[in-house]
């Protein structure tokens, strides 16, 4: 245990200021699906988690949120960093997770929806990016969104989208989706209705 | 009709500034300090952890200073601070069995192994006012004879009892979830888990008289005081990063197993039935009630017929906590000036069809006289 | 009170855990005391700075039975690494971040082999002695109490 914690990164520089920053950067990209929010702090993680990926779990995850890694982020000290940065159980299976954590993915599946008597308990899916921008590839409208928003956003396919818009039928249940590049981050909440427009992804 | 209405704000901050001039009180008196408040009204200081749901001594003290020793607003202080910490981790289940005695009685038992050893105890005071604590505060005590011996074990009463198979044995399955009702609202019908966290945050007055009602006659249970303990235990927790138990300190605990007469059920032998009751610090009649209440809430599951206010857990569990029922009591201080406006114009109109009423009728009244 | 280690755990894990339990009951000033008195001050850097929190107090219904939550208490953390590599993590009991630092502190030098008989002559082993004597004048204090039955007559016979 100690030959990794030794070795391990050091997570925030400033743990306070730069996990309350970095909770607005994720609040304000909720309240406004679409907007892409620039990462507001400098962060050490360990690989292959992204910078804006370990900074969303070292505010967000705690002792009370089970996190769950896709097998291709499950490597190195990813664990053993989440474990003494979050405190976070690390959990095997998509139903048990608060917090999943993905490489591009073509499905939702699996994970919790929450119910309607506590909506609040379902799962916010971080899926992280190569990289991502404004864009048209899909349009994106519902509430925090004025008139309409959209995204470029390389590596996903046309089933997440699918799985994305069956996700929004589910309202008031549904996961909510973090989608973190490197530097910069946006969100796509279950609120959010999308609609495919690149005659690729339409297959 | 709607009004909006501000202000106040003057007088608000001079109220509080009122406050602070009442609770001083005569500044000719020394302040009292936290450790003065925790060394000497150190039962306040454990009703408010209990209560609040958070052992710390110092905070508690504090909380009964700033709060004018109103206990139950000490209480909202505590539980207020105790929402602003991060939870670093969950202890392993502390061992009563385990602990360093301070109090151990039987009422069940005269000769038990371990003892029957009284400790600090109001019990056998002959509760007059001493008058010698007023002049210069101190009492001189007596010295303690004191015979230094390597410490004896003290089983728990009900592990004796339990041998024999004349009680009931308490399983544990510990795959199953913890309910946690900070985390996760009061649902019903509630587990016992859900149950026995909320009466130890329950308030110790509400609780008394749920129990002494069951003592009373409203849902019998026939309970003995099988075994008080007080005294410290270790607690345990299992770091992620270390992978191993460490111990973190201490905490000072009052336990209570009332052991109740149980004429069996068609799935159980006759045998007794157990009530548990745990508080953190020296908090022995709180424990003790929380022991009658925790029985009587589990007369469903023992097979019988819930008749009594202390056996329906809704009742229980739903007004038990004083500062959920001092909140919803004490908000009808608040503006109601909108609702009251709109009562007032209904009782006005009932009032003025009532008494049209009366008049058409006494003019039918009339007519029909002549 | 300090409990045995289970042997689960092995020998290294076994003392580690003592002297984790003990530095976490040591006064500050006692901490403080061996800290200056250390030949050369340590160069360490937190790795978690002293960060206050609540542990979640657990306990099992009748003390042995289905587990449920009592309360939370307060717990300061704080894990340090040494020049060598070592880490050094303390979880006390209370708001105490000073003497969290130095129990982690302690923890990592108690890891090194150089430095481990000298604290566990000056530091550890004198915790432990004043720790166990505390607790018998305590259990000598509260046996005082202890009563002692005279039978005057039975019912039965």
């Amino acid at each position: 245990m100690n030959a990794l914690a030794c070795d391990l990164p050091a997570g925030f520089a400033d743990p306070v200021s730069d996990a309350n920053a970095t909770f607005r950067a994720v609040l304000t990209a909720m309240s406004y699906p679409g907007r892409i929010v620039s990462l507001p702090v400098t962060v050490e993680v360990p690989a292959p988690l992204a910078p804006a990926t370990g900074a969303i779990l070292l505010a967000l995850a705690d002792l009370d949120t089970p996190v769950w890694l896709s097998a291709d982020l499950d490597r190195g000290m990813v664990a053993a960093w989440l474990r003494f940065h979050c405190g976070c159980p690390l959990v095997a299976t998509r139903p048990e997770a608060i917090f999943a954590v993905t490489t591009p993915c073509r499905d939702l599946d699996g994970f919790g929806l929450g119910s309607a008597e506590s909506p609040e308990r379902a799962a916010t899916v971080i899926v992280q990016l190569a990289d991502l921008a404004s864009g048209d590839e899909v349009r994106l409208s519902g509430p925090g969104i004025a008139t309409k928003s959209g995204l470029s956003v390389p590596g996903l396919d046309a089933s997440f989208w699918r799985a994305v818009a069956a996700n929004h039928q589910l309202f008031p249940e549904g996961v909510d989706i973090v989608l973190a590049a490197p530097d910069r981050l946006a969100c796509l909440p279950r609120t959010t209705m999308v609609e495919e427009t690149s005659p690729c992804m339409s297959r | 009709m709607y009004v909006a209405v501000k202000g106040g704000e003057q007088a608000i901050d001079n109220a509080h500034k009122l406050l602070a001039e009442a609770r001083r009180g005569d500044p000719a008196v020394a302040e009292l300090t936290i450790s003065q408040i925790s060394q000497q009204l150190g039962i306040a200081v454990d009703r408010v952890m209990t209560e609040g749901s958070l052992y710390d001594r110092d905070l508690a003290a504090l909380a009964i200073k700033q709060a004018r020793g109103d206990i139950i607003e000490a209480v909202f202080l505590l539980r207020a601070y105790r929402t602003t910490l991060p939870r670093l981790g969950v202890a392993l289940p502390i061992d009563t069995a385990a602990m360093t005695i301070e109090r151990r009685i039987s009422a069940t038992f005269k000769d038990l192994p371990g003892g029957q050893i009284l400790g600090p105890t109001f019990d056998y005071t002959h509760r007059l006012l001493d008058f010698a604590l007023v002049v210069g505060g101190e009492v001189p005590v007596g010295p303690l004879p004191v015979t230094m011996a390597d410490p004896e074990a003290v089983p728990r009463v009900t592990d004796i009892l339990g041998a024999e198979g004349l009680l009931e044995a308490e399983t544990a399955d510990d795959d199953q979830p913890v309910g946690d009702i900070t985390r996760e609202p009061l649902a019903f019908p509630a587990d016992r888990d859900v149950r026995l966290q909320c009466l130890a945050r329950g308030d110790e007055g509400f609780l008394l008289a749920l129990g002494y009602s069951t003592q009373r006659g409203f849902g019998k249970t026939h309970p003995f005081a099988g075994e008080i303990r007080m005294g410290t235990v270790a607690v345990e927790i299992v770091p992620e990063e270390l992978g191993f138990a460490i111990d973190i300190g201490d905490i000072t605990v009052t336990e209570c197993q009332m052991v109740n007469q149980f004429k069996g059920s068609k799935n159980r032998p006759p045998q007794f039935t157990r009530g548990y009751g745990l508080a953190f610090g020296h908090s022995e009649r709180k424990a003790m009630t929380m022991a009658l209440v925790d029985r009587a809430l589990r007369t469903k599951e023992l097979g019988g017929e819930v008749t009594a206010p202390a056996q329906d857990e809704e009742f229980v569990l739903s007004h038990c906590d004083a500062v959920a029922a001092s909140g919803f009591v004490e908000h009808l201080k608040l503006p109601h000036y909108v609702d009251f406006q709109g009562e007032l114009g209904t009782v006005r109109a009932l009032r003025r069809s009532c008494q049209n009423a009366a008049q058409e009728d006494g003019a039918k009244t009339e007519d029909g006289d002549v | 009170m300090v409990r045995d280690a289970t042997s689960k755990d092995g020998p290294d894990i076994a003392a580690r855990r003592r002297w984790m339990s003990l530095l976490a009951r040591a006064p500050v000033e006692r901490l403080e005391d061996a800290f200056h008195s250390l030949s050369e001050t340590p160069a360490f850097v937190p790795l978690r700075k002293p960060e206050i929190g609540s542990v979640l107090v657990r306990a099992r219904a009748g003390g042995a039975g289905q587990r449920f939550n009592l309360g939370e208490m307060t717990v300061t953390r704080c894990s340090v690494r040494l020049p060598s590599g070592l880490v050094g993590h303390a979880y006390v009991a209370g708001r105490r971040p000073r003497s969290a630092e130095l129990a982690a502190l302690f923890d990592a030098l108690m890891q090194d082999p150089s430095h481990r008989d000298g604290l566990a002559r000056t530091l550890i082993e004198p915790l432990a002695t004043e720790l166990d004597q505390a607790r018998r004048l305590k259990v000598a204090k509260t046996a005082a109490s202890k009563v002692t039955f005279f039978t005057m007559a039975r019912g039965e016979d």
